[in-house]
This record gives structure tokens, sequence and C-alpha cells, in this order.
């Protein structure tokens, strides 16, 4: 038997010679001798923290009671683990990259650095790992029992919650000691890591040589063992009865979101090629530690009393075949398991509680200091061992309320259920860039609530946490609300029961919520660098070959520059490179002119960062960003210039198109003109050859008609005269040449000579003109003999084109202070409306049935003088008759006084 | 003879002077000064040769001639074409729209006279 | 010029393997879970027969066992490629 003192001391021997591993190996990383400190084989014995006492003792237990079923537990890890290609690597990676201190760190970081998130993974940690430390120090504690009651009588075992007490103090002890001894920017711990090592070898070593005695010292070998499990309870096999798959399910995802689990895998990774080594190493232990789980159950259930605990076979075994030194070391195996999930878990969980709440809350209730700067490391510190001690002493209370009972047993899947609904967050967030924030918020908040309300309090059976009426009734009597069958689903099993609720509705929310909600923009910039961390970090350290490198810069360079160029490019420099082939070795020169090459055509920055992208320099710095936003803005300046030029051009373009098109107007109006001016000049010349060719040829002419014929060539050479007076005095007045001779006159008196010019005109009817003399009375000074042409004009058409029975024109004066205006009112029938706008032009003649001797330029002269004399000449529609009136300024009155 | 000659023209001393040549050599003249129902004028009178002015008042030569072709009684009627615009594209237009013959002003009355027999005697 | 050539065809080669050495890393994992879910399916026990815990346990380790090997297998092959080799 083993005399309790030396069980303490050998603990304490034991727990001494861990100090003295995780200090040497402290010394031995502080002086940077790492060596075999980051050696693959350090990495995975480090992941064997998920084998916890309750794995080294509970598996046996499991096995007894379950048969098969303990596998599961293990299999989901070593499905993950031989997937390390999928998910573990991209997980390492992003943890590398982002500098990720814990599982809250990451689910935080990947959704825009949110506190939120952060604090609620951190709560669901601590409530998901405060029970599972409760279950470590039970195990301690059963197995002090296991040999206090093998002892002599009169060794008395103390009380079983000061066991735990010490060893939760010990424990506190040594993880604040190797757990906070240094803030390593890394969250690193040699000494923590290495003194795991060394326990993980114990735990195997213990449970391998407890197996080994057992199959071939108890048993007759392999064969025997395989006839007892045919003999045992256990021999039958349902398939696992609807919890296997999902059991595997869940020992995957714990593996992945066990905070302990994270801390060895991703955030003590100190070489991510260390994961291909685990790979295979870490199934490979867990092979071996589930190896002899099953002969010992079976082996246990008979050969020892039916009332002994299966979950202590691998410690009442060898005590009852009296191999007390085999109990011990299986004590220490299980001692082993305890205290480094412990350690690993305090640590793990202080550091998401210090960093995520405590910190937090310190800086904001330290709002008035700028000067805590140089305190701030001894403030976190502090933090870190005030949360480890914190954590400790929760579990412990939580074993002193709850322990020996059944309920912890359970605890483990529990545990493991509840720190899996981080998964959905986890895994969208790392493959799914539009996850987001509140998605992650909303399913964590909904999988925390349903797993702690249909599994973790209905765990307590029956406590004031959730009364035993409420389990079988539901809260109120609510049945739809019963905690194990919720909605009336019930699997009978309530750890799948509560898994398909929790993880299911925690998923869709998660999924749903994302999908209706926008992430801002620091979710977005962080979802790309976690979804594409294998783009936008740097390699692991060598895992992209050399000719690969060159193989990828080639494939890029021929995207950007296409693809002949880009070969072309390369063929020269791998000649100028001395080498055959088309692929240059990339040396720093080669990529640096390669990078310069590229920079022509997207610019310095962004040729930098995808070079160094592939050639695995520097990660995309936030410079590079910044240098590509810059060149962005540059472009985008660049590039709305040249829109600008663009619409200016446009526009001037459109300014030809109209000057072309007008000087196609007037080219057209030039030729209309010439055609005009060719009619109105052909047409006398007709008349004046054809009668002198008559008065040439006709000797046989009567005298009456020789001078009529005369004298129509005489009228028609005058017509030709005039039109030719017209259309120089119009051409002249247009060209704005004409030389006015201003001098004063009288109104009146320019009419008087107008009306007496234009009586001698032949006319059917004789035309009245109405005039009242007092107000033609104004002196005026302007061109006299212009203004006379305008008005001889105007009474001209009058007498010519008034078709009224008795023609009649009222002249009618209007005197203002600065202008003076005359009506030129006749009682005809007026000008059509649609001719009005054009009687201005030039030989714009109505009809022609009365205008002989005009060629139409009269009233484009009028105009023509009215404009050089300052005035103007207008149309009045009146409804009857034909007015024109005329306006002219009153200038220079002064002068005519 | 006594050919008949419709004379559409709205300037009074050319169709005095055309009418003086014609007359002198035995045509028959009547005469019109308006485009509007110059072509039922023609139709009214039936004329032997029609001599027409492009710029009339109300409507244009082009479109009367055109209209007197495009009826079966006057399609072949011969029409003397004058116009006093003189330019090339006037010429072009009075052969697409069927003249059979044409002629500028000032014309000379002796082409005028031996249009107006050659026209009607073939 | 043919050693040259030789070599290209041979990094060519090993890019190549690479690749489908990947994929073989992609596919493990599924197949790790199909074999331990099979059982379940069709495997050993039907839905009204009952297994025997002592044939599921051999094919449970003896999968399990195979798995490690292979995952052994590739990861050595995944490491091999290293940038100093040439």
């Amino acid at each position: 038997m083993v005399p309790f003192d030396l069980l303490v001391a050998v603990c304490i021997g034991y727990v001494i010679f861990l100090f003295l591993v995780a200090f040497a190996a402290e010394r031995r990383a502080d002086a940077g001798r790492l060596g075999w400190l980051r050696s693959p084989l350090v990495y995975t014995l480090s992941l064997s923290v998920y084998c916890t006492a309750w794995t080294f003792y509970g598996a046996v237990g499991y096995a007894a009671r379950s048969g098969l079923e303990f596998m599961t537990i293990y299999l989901g890890p070593t499905i993950v683990f031989v997937g390390w290609w999928w998910l573990l690597r991209k997980l390492v990676r992003i943890g590398r990259a982002q500098r990720i201190t814990s599982i809250a760190d990451l689910i935080s970081s990947r959704y825009g650095k949110s506190n939120l998130l952060a604090v609620i993974v951190t709560l669901l940690a601590v409530v998901g790992t405060t029970p599972y430390i409760a279950l470590q120090l039970q195990s301690v504690t059963l197995s002090f029992n296991v040999f206090s009651a093998a002892a002599v009588e009169g060794w008395q075992v103390p009380d079983r919650t000061a066991t735990a007490f010490w060893v939760a103090a010990g424990l506190t002890v040594f993880t604040i000691v190797f757990g906070t001894r240094n803030l390593d920017a890394n969250e690193r711990h040699h000494g923590v890591v290495t003194a795991i090592a060394v326990e993980a070898v114990v735990k195997l070593v213990a449970l391998l040589s407890v197996g080994i005695f057992v199959v071939w010292g108890v048993a007759g070998g392999a064969g025997d063992i395989l006839d007892r499990i045919d003999a045992s309870p256990i021999a039958e096999w349902q398939g696992g009865g609807g919890r296997w798959a999902p059991l595997i399910f869940l020992s995957a995802a714990a593996v992945l979101t066990l905070p302990r689990m994270f801390q060895v895998t991703v955030v003590e990774n100190s070489d991510e090629r260390h994961l291909a080594t685990a790979s295979w190493a870490f199934p490979l232990y867990l092979f071996l530690m589930s190896l002899f789980v099953l002969p010992i159950a079976v082996v246990g259930l008979s050969t020892l009393p039916a009332g002994e605990n299966p979950d202590l076979y691998v410690l009442t075994l060898p005590l009852a075949f009296d191999r007390e030194g085999l109990a011990m070391l299986a004590f220490l195996g299980g001692f082993s398991s305890a205290t480094s999930m412990v350690i690993v878990a305090a640590i793990a969980v202080s550091t998401m509680v210090s960093n995520h709440i405590v910190m937090p809350l310190w800086l904001r209730l330290r709002t008035g200091g700028a000067s805590f700067s140089g305190d701030v490391r001894t403030v976190v510190l502090r933090a870190r061992r005030f949360s480890i001690a914190g954590i400790l002493l929760l579990g412990y209370t939580y074993y002193s309320f709850t322990g020996g009972t059944e309920a912890l047993a359970a605890i483990g899947l529990i545990s493991f259920a509840g720190l899996a609904q981080v998964l959905p967050s986890l895994l969208g967030g790392i493959f799914w860039r539009g996850a987001t924030l509140k998605g992650a918020a909303a399913g964590l908040v909904a999988g925390f609530g349903l797993w702690a309300y249909t599994l973790f309090l209905p765990s307590f059976e029956g406590t004031w946490l959730m009364p035993a009426a409420v389990l079988a009734e539901g809260p109120f009597g609510i049945g739809l609300l019963r905690p194990r069958a919720l909605l009336g689903l019930d699997t009978g099993d309530p750890l799948v029961h509560a898994m398909i609720w929790s993880l299911g509705v925690n998923t869709l929310l998660f999924v749903g919520i994302s999908l209706v909600s926008f992430p801002s923009p620091m979710e977005r910039l962080q979802g790309a660098q976690f979804v594409n961390v294998f783009q936008h970090s740097s390699g692991p350290g060598g895992w992209v070959g050399g000719s690969a490198a060159a193989e990828d810069l080639s494939v890029m360079a021929q995207r950007i520059l296409g693809p002949r160029q880009a070969q072309a490019l390369f063929q020269e420099a791998a000649r100028a490179q001395g080498k055959e082939g088309n692929l240059p070795d990339p040396t720093p020169d080669f990529i640096d002119w390669l990078e310069r090459e590229l920079s022509g055509s997207v610019g310095a920055a962004a040729a930098h960062a995808m070079v160094g992208q592939i050639t695995g320099g520097a990660a995309v710095s936030v410079e590079d960003l910044l240098a590509v936003a810059d060149e962005t803005a540059q472009i985008m300046e660049y590039s709305s210039r040249l829109e600008a030029k663009s619409r200016e051009l446009s526009e001037t373009a459109a300014q030809l198109r109209e000057a072309n098109d007008k000087l196609t107007e007037i080219s057209i109006q030039k030729d209309a003109f010439l055609s005009q001016i060719s009619h109105e000049l052909r047409t006398p010349m007709s008349s004046i050859r054809a009668f002198s060719e008559i008065l040439r040829d006709s000797r046989e002419l009567g005298p009456a008609q020789f001078q009529r014929y005369a004298s129509i060539i005489h009228d028609e050479s005058l017509r030709l005269t005039r039109l030719l007076d017209d259309l120089l005095d119009l051409s002249v007045l247009e060209n704005g040449q004409v030389t006015l001779h201003e001098e004063p006159g009288n109104l009146a008196e320019i009419l008087d000579g107008a009306v007496t010019a234009t009586a001698s005109m032949a006319t059917e009817r004789p035309l009245a003109i109405r005039r009242e003399r007092s107000a033609e009375n104004v002196a005026i000074y302007t061109d006299c003999d212009r203004l006379r042409q305008v008005f001889i004009n105007l009474i001209g058409n009058a007498r010519k084109y008034c078709d009224a029975a008795a023609p009649e024109l009222r002249i009618v004066v209007r005197t203002t202070a600065d202008r003076i205006e005359v009506d030129f009112e006749d009682n005809g029938s007026g000008i059509p409306e649609k001719q009005q706008s054009i009687i201005f032009e030039k030989f714009a003649r109505l009809s022609d049935q009365s205008a002989a001797g005009s060629a139409g330029l009269g009233l484009a002269i009028c105009r023509e003088i009215m404009r050089n004399l300052g005035g103007s000449i207008a149309y009045l529609d009146a409804g009857s008759g034909t007015t024109f009136r005329l306006t002219l300024p009153r200038r220079h009155v002064r002068h005519a006084a | 003879m006594g050919k008949h000659v419709l004379l559409i023209e709205d300037e009074p001393n050319i169709i005095e002077a055309i009418r003086f040549i014609l007359e002198r050599d035995g045509w028959t003249v009547s005469t019109h000064s308006d485009g509007a129902d110059a072509v039922d004028i023609v139709d009214r009178e039936g004329p032997d040769i029609v001599i027409l002015d492009v710029m009339l008042p109300n409507r244009s030569g082009y479109d009367i001639l055109r209209d007197l072709r495009a009826a079966e009684g006057t399609a072949a009627l011969p029409v003397l074409l004058l116009t006093a615009k003189g330019q090339s594209r006037d010429r072009e237009m009075a052969e697409t729209y069927g003249a059979s013959r044409f002629m500028t002003k000032p014309f000379s009355n002796q082409e005028v006279l031996d249009s107006v027999r050659d026209l009607v005697a073939s | 010029m043919r050693a040259a050539q030789r070599r290209a065809l041979f990094l060519e080669r090993r890019s190549y393997r690479r690749r489908r050495l990947q994929d073989a890393a992609l596919i493990l994992p599924v197949m790790a879970a199909v074999l331990f879910v099979m059982p379940l399916v069709g495997l050993g026990t039907g839905p009204g027969e009952t297994g025997s815990t002592r044939a599921a346990g051999l094919y449970f380790f003896g999968v399990w066992f195979l798995l490690i090997l292979a995952a052994a297998l590739l990861a050595r092959r995944l490491r091999g490629v290293r940038p100093t080799e040439d």
C-alpha cells in the first residue's frame, strides 16, 4: 500500500520536477537557444492537453458503460488533424498574421475587432471551462481517495475539498509563475509548453503501462482480451445509437474551439510546418491513448467487484493486483492530465479575461491618466495573475458546491457543446467574407442561451438553478418549453437535442443575419484578411519553392502585361542570368526589375504589393495600401482631367458643328441670293433684248409701236439701274460702311418731301394720305435724306399694294422723352401672318402681281437704314390693314433747336 | 398656219415681246400669268405648244410641268421652259421634269421662234 | 539544352505532384469522416441487428491506424517540397 505521505511527496516531487523542466526551458528560450523547444515533437505533445483527467480516467469508465462510444472523443480530433490542410493551416496562418492571442481575440478580430464579441466568447469560455476545471480537481481528489481508501487504518485522508483546495492553490502558483512570467507579444510560453510536453509523455507512458499490464499481465494477451470483450456486458454494438456521428462532430468542434486547444494549437505554434507533423503524430498519440481503454474496461469489469467505480479502473486495477509502483505511475498520469489541462486552460481563459474584460474596464476607469504608459505592462501582468487565480478559485468553488455528484462526470461533453457554439462564427469567419459582426453576435448569444437552457442548467439535475419541476413540466408548466424537449422535439438524448437546438439556431441566425446586415469597413477589411490569409500574409518560411515563385510571377506578369510580352520579358531575364528555358531564378535583382516593369502598368505600390505577395516578402502593409490608394487617387484625378478634356473637345466639336451648320445655311442663302439677283437682272434684260431685236429686225413697225417699244427698253433700263443702286445701297448699309450725313431737320418737312416724291407714281386708285401736322412738327437730328428714303419706300408700298377700294394711309407721329414713333397705317387687307416674318428679308416680294419694277429690296433697305440711324422698323399686326412702325431715338434735339 | 401657242409668263413686257414675235410669224398666241390655274388653262385651251416661265406667282413652272407630264392628254405636249435663273441646276431640273426644250433669259427672238417651230413640227 | 529541358520537365512534374498531394490532403479528412461514420449506414449493423463491439472495435482501430499512416506519408511529402531543393 502507498502511504499517503509518500503520495503527497511524490506529487510534490513531480511538481518540483515540472518546475525545473519549465524553468530550464525558459532559460534556454531566453538565451535564444530554442532548439528542440521548438521541435514538432514538443508541439505535438503539447496538443495532448486535449486528454484531460476526464479522458485519462473517464474514458475507461465511459467504455465500461457505453462500449466503443468513448472513441468518438478521439475520432473527431483525428479528422480535424488529418485534415489540417483544410482548416488548421489557415487558422495557424491567421493566428500568426494577426497576432491572435486567444479564440476570443480571433473572433473579435475577424469581426472588425469588436470587443463585444470578445466579451461574449470570453464569458462562454469561462462558463464552459470552470466546470471542467472543477472536474479535474475532482479527479485528482478521487484518485487521492483511491489510495487513502486502500491505505492502512489511521491514515486519515484530509477532507476532499481540502485536497482540491491545495491542488488548486498549487496549480495557481505554477500557472502564475510560468504563465505570466513575462509578456510575450506572441503569447508563447516555452516553459509551460515544455512542462506540458513532459506531462504528455508521463500520461502516455502511464496509460500504456497499465494497458500492457492488463493485457499481458492480467489477461492472456490480445486474443484473450477480444474474447473477454465478447463476454462482457458491452459486447454488443448498436452503431452508436444516434449519438455516434454527433459526438464525432462535437469532439471535432471542441478540438478547434476549446480555449486550451486553441492556445496550444494556434497561439503557441511557433512554426506552421509543425502542423504537418502533428497532423499524423497527434492522431497517433490519441490512438495510443485509447488503444488500451477497452481492454482495461473489460478486464476491470470482469475481475473487479461490481461496486467499483469504472472511472477509476486505471488506478484500482494495478492496486487490486498489488502493483503499487504501476498504480503510482497511473496516478501520476492522471495527475499530469489534470494539471496540464488546468494550467493551459487557466492561461488561455485568463488571457481572454484580462485582455477583453479587465483591461478595457481598467482603461475606462483610468480615463484621467495619460501617465500610465509606463505601468501598463505591470497592470496587464497583474490582471493576468488575478484572472488565473480567479478562474481556479471559480473552479474550486464550483467543485466544492457540486463535487462528487454524478452531474460533474457529464460536464465534459456539456462543456464541449458550450464551446462548440463558437464554431459557426469561427468557420464562417475564415471561409466566408459575408459573415458579419451582427450575425456572429446573434448566433453566439442565441446558441449560448439555448445551450445553457437545454443542456447546462438541466445538468444540475434540479437544483435551484433549474428546479426539477421545470425539467419535467417546462417553466410555468408550459410543456413546449421543456428544456429537454424544446417545442416538442424529443430526440431521446439530451445532448443531441441540445446540439440540434443550440448549434442549429446559432448557425441559422449567424448566416441569416449576416446575409441581411451590412459589415463595417473594418469588418470587411478584416474579413478579407482572414478569408484570403494565404494571399495576404507571408509564406510559411519557405513553403513556396523558388521555381514555384518564378512560375507564379510569370502567371501574374502575363495577366498584367499580356502573355506575349511577359514571356518575352522572362525569357530575356533568363538569358541574362545565363539560364536556358523560360523561367529565370527569382533573384532580388530580377524581382526588383520585374516590379519596375509591372509598375509601369499598375503603379509602383500595386506592383510592389503584388510581387511581395508572391515572393513571400512582407505582407501587404498599411503603407502599401496607402500608396495604392494614393496612386488610385492620382489615376482618378488624371482620368477626371481627361474627362474634362474630352468634354471640352466635344463642346468644341459641337461649336464647330454649329458654325458649319451656319456656314452651310449662309452658303445656301448666298446661292438663293445670287439666284434671286440673277433672276431680277435677267428679267429686265430679257425685255430689253427682245424689244431691241424687234426694233433692229423689223422695218415695218409703225411710229407708235416704235415709240412704245423704245420706252419699254428705257423703263427696263431704269429698272436695272434702280436694282443695281438698291443692291449697292443695301450692301453698303449691311456692312455698316454707310456715311451718315446727320443734320438738324423737321419731321414734317421730311414727310412732305417723301409724299411729293411718291405723288408722281402712277396708280390705278389714288391714295389718300391723312396726316396730323401739329404732331409732325418735331425737330430731329439725323440723316434726313436717308429717313426720307424710308418714308418714300413705305408710302410707295402703300400706293402699290394697298388693295382697298379707297386706299388711305394714316401717318401718326408720337413723341416721347427719348423716342419718336412714326406709324404708317393703310386700310388694305394687310400681310398674311405667315409672311410677316419674312417681309424685311431681301427679295421678299410677297406677290409678283403688281410688283413689276420692284425687286423686293425696299423693306430690307428700310430696315438697314433704320438700324444705321439707331432706330428700328417693325410690322404691327393691328388686325386690319398694314401698319409699319418706325422708331427713332430723340438724339441731339438741342442742336436742332 | 394658225397654230396655237400658250404663253404662261408673268412679266408683261416679256409677254408683249414674245406675242409680237410669234404673231408676226403667224401663230395664235394666248397668254396666262398665274401659276395656280395654269394646268387647267392648258387643258381648256389645248394649245399646240406651251411656253412656260419657271418663276410664276403662286406656283412654280416645274410643278406645272410635272402635272402636265403626268396627265395623259398633255404628256407629249411640247413645252418650252423659260427661266431667268440660268444656273446649271435649273437645266438639270428642266430635264428631270420633262421639258421639251429649255431656254435661259435673256433669249434671242430668233431662237424662240426656231424652237417653237421645231417643237411643233416634230 | 537537352539537360535544361529535362530539368524544366522535372520541375513541372514536381509542381504537378505537389498539387495532387494537396488534393490528397484535402480528400483525406473527408475519407476519414466517411469511414468513421459509414458503419452507421450499413457496414456492420443494419437498423434491426446489432454488431459486435469486437468487430467494430477492430474495424475502427484498423481504419484509424491506416489514416494515421496515410497522413504521415502525406505530411512527409508535403514537407518535402522545400525551397532549397534543387
